[in-house]
């Protein structure tokens, strides 16, 4: 009876109302974990790249794991260690030399007289299995840090990124406020202007500024990539300004009753009410100024003024045949933004909705 | 009321403190955009090395890149072409566009549809999806280009061991080096994947119940409910996306720059438009030239915005619609 009752509910939950459901689902968490194993293969490879060295990454290049081969010393010669089952027992053996027949002579490095002529890849039956232990060069990310002056791309990113987000912040809050609290003729038009500018492409703006900012003297500075920061952008005035929207107008009747100015109102009212999106903006816009590679390419022309990303760069392109290196300071380069995504993840999804959707 | 001199006067302070507000951003409008725009349309009817003042020149830049399309496009003649290198790099960006986009979309969005079922462990799914379009830039170029490497990659002997066949030349060959960028672009299809999701988020569930009542399968509630109303998103997607292959640089950029094929790959395989772009301005210093080829670009993403914004009557379902109708 009991047998059968549960039959009958395995069947209920295989064929039932709910089955259908519960299959989808199952196949959906299998390809979604197929992907998620794609997606993440890169990562394995970059960082299994990273703590290589040279010969690791040409010898063994397939590896997620950075192993070096063990070897044994045999009549004064270092040979490879490989594990050998013969008449059904498991032994280490060395392997000597290479046989035509894709065989190898082996030898034991107790007896180093008696020698075993093997198949390497036999039909049937265990191979000789090359034996590895773990070899991890992690000074291979102080080499690629200081092959390069990367301490002083970090502190020039550092300073566009921030000076450059302060002046951001500065100048969005207030044109934010501007387009979300005041009533007069031309601020819809100029709010679709400023929207409408997400859509230009940016090179058709870039030779003139290039040429002013030339003609200001101000190519390789870091000035290029902050001063324009200062004079707000559309997509986080549109951000912050959603966000202003959504704040309460008694708030501010009851501030300006009190005698408050336009400015300390956006002050004292709006400005801790939208900590999130501010937050939100400040990410972004670091985020930002971490990758952007086109413009410091094109105004910062000698080392002392390069940005990481220009930096890494230029690193690849003269030392591209250590991969190893490269990758090293690849994943310095991608370290920050991932941590600052794993730490604020809901701001990170729902901001980028919010830059994505208008209206 | 009784006073109306002095309404008006409040309603001038506070357009008054409006416009003040947003002066920042006006300035900078006048300086950084608008200024800069009239100025390239006047160089690009100059010739322009940055030196020397710009020189007036009759349409030479537009009359380099338009003479000989006509022989070019009726008799499959090229050879006339005043600058095959430009065409070159449009048929690139177009044929990355072409590649990419719908792939792009469709991934995408079926990410989202699996993600938006109440599936075990969903917020790690998407974590891990979205976790390559943080990164997007230079680390990732150098990363995808030793996957790419025939000799140290990983792609090809993963090919083999799967398909067993022999994996192509990818960024070393012409016919490959497109696709390889469109694999590489694949892998950050999560940050669309991200928006698709929210749209998916926002579908009213009365709709779907609605349905369900109607005797709908799963597949017709997709195809009737959750395709209209996602329409405006992919449609949005889809504009930007096309805007943002024409400005594709940094990635092939960096694979290309130090490689044997020259900026832009084997034989300008991946000589996208704004790679090209840049060749002319900052290393012929051909300002005029470059500023020529920033105004088409222009006039093509106002067309191509403008077609998608017009086709999109027939196709993007604004949920409004159906209220302004009944």
């Amino acid at each position: 009876m009991a047998d059968t009752s549960r039959i009958q509910r395995v069947k209920q939950l295989l064929f039932g109302a709910r089955s259908g459901e519960l299959m989808s689902k199952s196949i959906s968490t299998l390809i979604l974990a197929a992907g998620a194993v794609v997606i993440l293969i890169p990562f394995a490879f970059m960082i299994a790249t990273a703590l290589k060295d040279a010969s690791q990454v040409r010898g063994d290049p397939l590896s997620f794991i950075p192993r070096t081969p063990v070897t044994t010393e045999v009549n004064g010669e270092a040979l490879p260690l490989y594990e050998v089952t013969l008449d059904g027992t498991p032994r280490q053996l060395a392997l000597l030399k290479n046989a035509p027949g894709r065989k190898g002579i082996f030898v034991d490095p107790a007896q180093p007289a008696q020698t075993y002529t093997l198949e390497l890849k036999p039909a049937e039956g265990p191979k000789p299995k090359p034996l590895y232990k773990l070899e991890i060069h992690w000074e291979n990310f102080r080499e690629a840090l200081t092959t390069q002056p990367f301490n002083v791309y970090f502190m020039n990113t550092m300073i566009v990124a921030f000076v450059g987000g302060f002046g951001m912040l500065l100048s969005c809050t207030l044109v934010a406020y501007g387009f979300s609290r005041f009533r007069a003729r031309w601020l819809n038009v100029l709010f679709l202007l400023l929207l409408s500018t997400v859509m230009l492409p940016s090179q058709v703006r870039l030779i003139p500024i290039y040429v002013l900012f030339q003609k200001m003297g101000w190519i390789n500075t870091l000035l290029p990539l902050i001063v324009p920061a200062f004079f707000a952008n559309a997509y986080d005035v549109f951000l912050l300004r959603q966000f202003f929207m959504t704040i309460p107008l008694e708030l501010d009747d009851a501030a300006k009753i009190d005698g408050a100015n336009p400015m300390q109102t956006l002050m004292y009212i709006m400005l801790p009410q939208a900590r999130p999106a501010i937050i939100a903006v400040a990410i972004f816009h670091f985020l930002y100024a971490w990758n952007d590679f086109y413009e410091p390419l094109i105004f910062l022309h000698t080392q002392e003024h390069w940005t990481m990303a220009v930096g890494l760069q230029t690193f690849n392109a003269l030392y591209a045949i250590n991969t190893h290196l490269i990758m090293a300071a690849s994943i310095v380069m991608i370290v920050p933004p991932i941590l600052l995504f794993f730490f604020a993840q809901k701001i990170f999804t729902q901001g980028v909705v919010f830059r994505g959707i208008k209206g | 009321m009784k006073n109306p001199r002095l309404r008006l006067s409040l309603r001038q302070k506070e357009a008054l403190s409006g416009y003040l507000f947003i002066s920042p951003w006006i300035v900078g409008f006048l300086i950084f955009t608008i200024g800069p725009m009239i100025a390239s349309l006047y160089y690009s009817f100059t010739d322009y090395d940055i030196i020397s003042p710009p020189r007036w020149n009759n349409f030479a830049n537009y009359k380099k890149i338009f003479s000989g399309i006509l022989p070019a496009i009726l008799n499959q003649d090229s050879s006339r072409l005043g600058d095959p290198i430009f065409w070159q790099s449009l048929k690139v960006t177009l044929t990355y566009a072409v590649m990419a986009l719908p792939l792009g979309l469709i991934f995408g969005f079926f990410l989202a549809v699996l993600l938006n079922q109440k599936v075990p462990g969903v917020n790690i799914w998407r974590t891990i999806y979205f976790l390559p379009s943080v990164i997007a830039g230079v680390a990732v170029a150098l990363l995808w280009g030793r996957i790419f490497n025939p000799r140290v990659g990983i792609l090809n002997p993963i090919i083999e061991a799967i398909f067993h066949v022999k994996g192509p030349g990818w960024l070393g060959d012409p016919h490959w080096a497109v696709p390889a960028l469109v694999l590489m672009g694949l892998w950050g299809v999560g940050g669309g994947m991200i928006i698709y999701l929210a749209g998916l988020q926002g579908v009213p569930t009365d709709l779907y119940d609605a349905a369900k009542v109607d005797g709908a399968n799963m597949f017709q509630r997709f195809w009737h409910v959750t395709l209209p109303m996602m329409t405006p998103v992919i449609f949005y997607n889809l504009v930007l996306g096309m805007i943002g292959t024409f400005q594709y640089f940094t990635e092939v950029y960096v694979l290309t720059s130090g490689g044997s094929g020259g900026l832009g790959g084997p034989v300008r395989s991946t000589l996208f438009y704004n790679l090209y772009l840049y060749e002319n301005a900052f290393r012929y210093n051909q300002m005029g030239y470059a500023a020529t080829m920033a105004w088409i670009l222009f006039v093509i993403v106002l067309v191509l915005t403008l077609l998608v914004f017009r086709s999109s009557e027939y196709w993007v379902f604004y949920e409004g619609q159906l209220k302004g109708k009944d």
